[in-house]
């Protein structure tokens, strides 16, 4: 069978064994446990209604005890043991030699790095994206084309700015538009410039922030427009000049939805590898988590290592995630 | 001094489609002035022109004998109340308040002064540290009143402030406006609605918009009493006024019209020879009705009766609802339901109109 039709019968199989679990199920519920008639279909009818969301929760958390809750348990455990000993018990062995590498240490500056500047320019650039293209006639071409990078792959995304990063001997053609601006504006000779500190991790982040703002702008534009207009002619009439429209009227009242961008993009930022691994693999000082953790755990092969880094990232992750998810829940009571 | 002038002032969108033309208005200080008008007329449309919130088009708007036209709207010395408070969600009752002052940069004890004597005027001051989210319906419009009020401004202007209320609230709150005029008696107001009761309630004088112009101006009884036009005597007054069609057949100092529909009326109106055999419409409101036996005006079967108590409404007539002659009598008389009726009234209660203009000389 060709890959392709392989590919079509899956997704019947599987599209149709979802729809098939919901319907048999709930059927299943209906007419043979709780049947809605005898003497007790009152209480069978409450009954079923009971049973019911758990029937529908249960393919979701299966997937996701196995999936997720397993992985980080075994993770754990993983993280507390030595490969070379034959997967002995050695306690916070691991922790103690990561924290004495200095790459580590490289890696988490990088990342705090990267936490402070994306989801702020990202957000930033979003914001004024919303803003300025709300109020023109082509602004929703504008919209489209911003939106644009969010389709593409991080990697993809790492190959298109390596481009623009590119770097050509001297003399030659430059087709790295960096490069070509940088001479052109009076530069002496073409920049490697990946691998120069600290600029390249700067250089990486525009790849994060460039594919970021289209999100945080979608979400902002929409919540832009849900400011009711009355309240930004009270303004005016209150004597509010444009900036103070924006920054007094609008702004507060889409704080909420500026949070939820704001961490989302976070939670993207803290687990960025893609863009590293792609560009520069983390040399030349760029090194993040996520992409030290794969160098340990695929590269080097030690499990225990790999695995006590990724308990860092989930660590680092898991106030955010908490605390996106509350702020969340609260914006839709 | 008017207190604020429009001249010739028009409102074009994309410079074809005319929504508004030829307004002409003097108000003067003091005045709370109401727009009325079916929905579309225009009459939001000429608040916001005033409130600097859409263009002019063309003619000139004066506020205190100063041309405003470009000037903005926190330049002109007016304060508007939305229909929706538009109050800021994100700011207490006294940040509401006090916004406009700030951003006047106003001092901190004179910001105060002000938030403090509007929120004592308007029953506020236990709530200045709370949330709009906080508030019911009537405290969110009486903050944004005063956040009108902070600014002390020449004129007022409310965007259909009560609509968003209940109706027992909107008849508080109406009197609350009322009362508030009464203590400010200089300050001039600007008020748009639908809703006739509450135009006939507040106003010194009411400006009935109409076909992208002003159809009359004048006190709430003139308007009642006497209806330039047509369109005016159908407008104010509910049920609205019937208008029956009929001719002249006697003309003088009292007027004869024989009806169409078979009925014979003096109308208190002079009228000249020449005026003889014209065609015209007897405006009749269904208040001013009575019983009779002899010469009628209006007769017919009751097809539907409306007993609300202290009076009856009749509908007359075998037309749908719009299209039905309505009478008024006092009482319950749900009995005459079915019956055919005979009703007349006093010649100084009629009105005549020719080509869709009152024949009553002013």
């Amino acid at each position: 069978m060709s890959p392709a039709l392989q590919g079509l019968v899956m997704i019947v199989l599987g599209v149709g064994g979802c729809v098939g679990y919901f319907y048999g199920a709930n059927l299943l519920l209906d007419r043979v446990i709780f049947p809605a008639r005898g003497a007790q279909a009152g209480r069978n009818i409450n009954r079923a209604n009971l049973v019911r969301p758990w029937l529908f929760l249960l393919p979701a958390l299966v997937a996701l005890s196995l999936y997720l809750v397993y992985p980080v348990i075994e993770t754990l455990r993983l993280s507390l043991t030595d490969r070379s000993q034959g997967g002995a018990f050695v306690g916070l062995a691991n922790y103690r030699q990561m924290a004495a590498e200095p790459k580590f240490w490289e890696a988490m500056r990088n990342n705090l790095m990267w936490l402070v500047v994306v989801p702020a320019l990202s957000t930033g650039f979003g914001l004024l994206a919303a803003q300025l293209t709300d109020r023109i006639r082509w602004g929703n071409i504008a919209k489209s084309i911003i939106f644009m990078p969010m389709a593409i792959s991080f990697v993809g995304a790492a190959v298109i700015w390596k481009l623009v990063y590119d770097a050509r001997p001297e003399g030659t053609e430059q087709i790295g538009v960096l490069n070509a601006l940088y001479l052109w504006l009076g530069g002496a000779e073409p920049q490697q410039w990946l691998t120069l500190i600290p600029a390249n991790t700067f250089l990486l982040m525009i790849v994060l922030i460039w594919v970021q703002t289209g999100f945080a702008m979608v979400i902002l534009s929409a919540a832009l427009r849900g400011i009711p207009e009355d309240t930004i002619e009270a303004a005016i009439i209150d004597g509010a000049g444009p900036m103070q429209v924006f920054f007094r009227i609008k702004v507060p009242q889409i704080a909420s939805t500026i949070v939820v961008v704001w961490t989302t993009i976070t939670l993207v930022v803290l687990k960025v590898f893609d863009i590293v691994f792609a560009m520069t693999n983390g040399q030349w000082g760029t090194q993040v988590l996520a992409n030290y953790m794969y160098d340990k755990m695929f590269r080097a092969n030690d499990w225990g290592l790999g695995s006590a880094s990724a308990m860092v990232i989930m660590l680092l992750v898991l106030p955010i995630l908490i605390w996106n998810v509350r702020t969340a829940r609260r914006e839709m009571r | 001094m008017a207190e604020l002038r429009l001249s010739g002032v028009a409102k074009r969108y994309g410079g074809t489609v005319e929504v508004l033309r030829d307004i002409d208005l003097e108000i003067a200080r003091g005045e709370l002035i109401v727009f009325v008008g079916p929905s579309g007329c225009g009459k939001s449309t000429l608040l916001r022109m005033i409130a600097g919130l859409e263009s002019i088009s063309d003619g000139v708007l004066e506020i205190e004998g100063r041309v405003v036209n470009d000037i903005p709207p926190a330049q002109r010395g007016i304060a508007m109340v939305f229909q929706s408070y538009a109050l800021y969600p994100h700011m207490t009752v006294r940040e509401n308040m006090a916004f406009a002052l700030k951003l006047a940069r106003k001092s901190r004890t004179e910001i105060d002064a002000a938030v403090a004597a509007a929120a004592e005027k308007l029953q506020l001051t236990d709530y200045l540290d709370r949330l709009p989210k906080a508030l019911s319906g009537g405290q969110r419009q009486r903050v944004a009143i005063g956040r009108a009020i902070v600014r002390d401004p020449k004129v007022y202007l409310f965007d259909e402030p009560l609509s968003n209320l209940d109706a027992a609230l909107r008849v508080a709150t109406r009197i609350e406006i009322a009362q508030l005029k009464e203590q400010m008696p200089d300050s001039t107001m600007i008020y748009v609605t639908h809703d006739q009761v509450e135009a006939m309630t507040l106003a010194s004088r009411i400006v009935v918009l109409a076909n992208k112009g002003i159809a009359q101006v004048g006190t709430p009884l003139e308007l009642y009493d006497s209806p330039e036009n047509e369109f005016v005597a159908r407008f104010i007054g509910s049920p609205a006024m019937n208008l029956l069609a009929g001719r002249i057949t006697q003309s003088g100092a009292q007027t004869r019209v024989a009806l169409d529909g078979g009925g014979q009326a003096l109308v208190a109106i002079p009228t000249g020879a020449e005026d003889l055999g014209a065609a015209v419409n007897l405006g009749v409101r269904p208040e001013d009705l009575e019983e009779t036996t002899g010469d009628y005006v209006l007769g017919g079967r009751v097809a539907i009766t409306e007993a609300l108590g202290e009076h009856t409404l009749l509908y007359l007539g075998e037309e749908g609802p719009g299209d039905a002659r309505i009478a008024k009598l006092p009482g319950t008389r749900s009995a005459l339901r079915g019956t055919d009726i005979r009703l007349t009234a006093r010649p100084d209660k009629l009105h005549l109109f020719r080509d869709g203009r009152s024949m009553k000389p002013r």
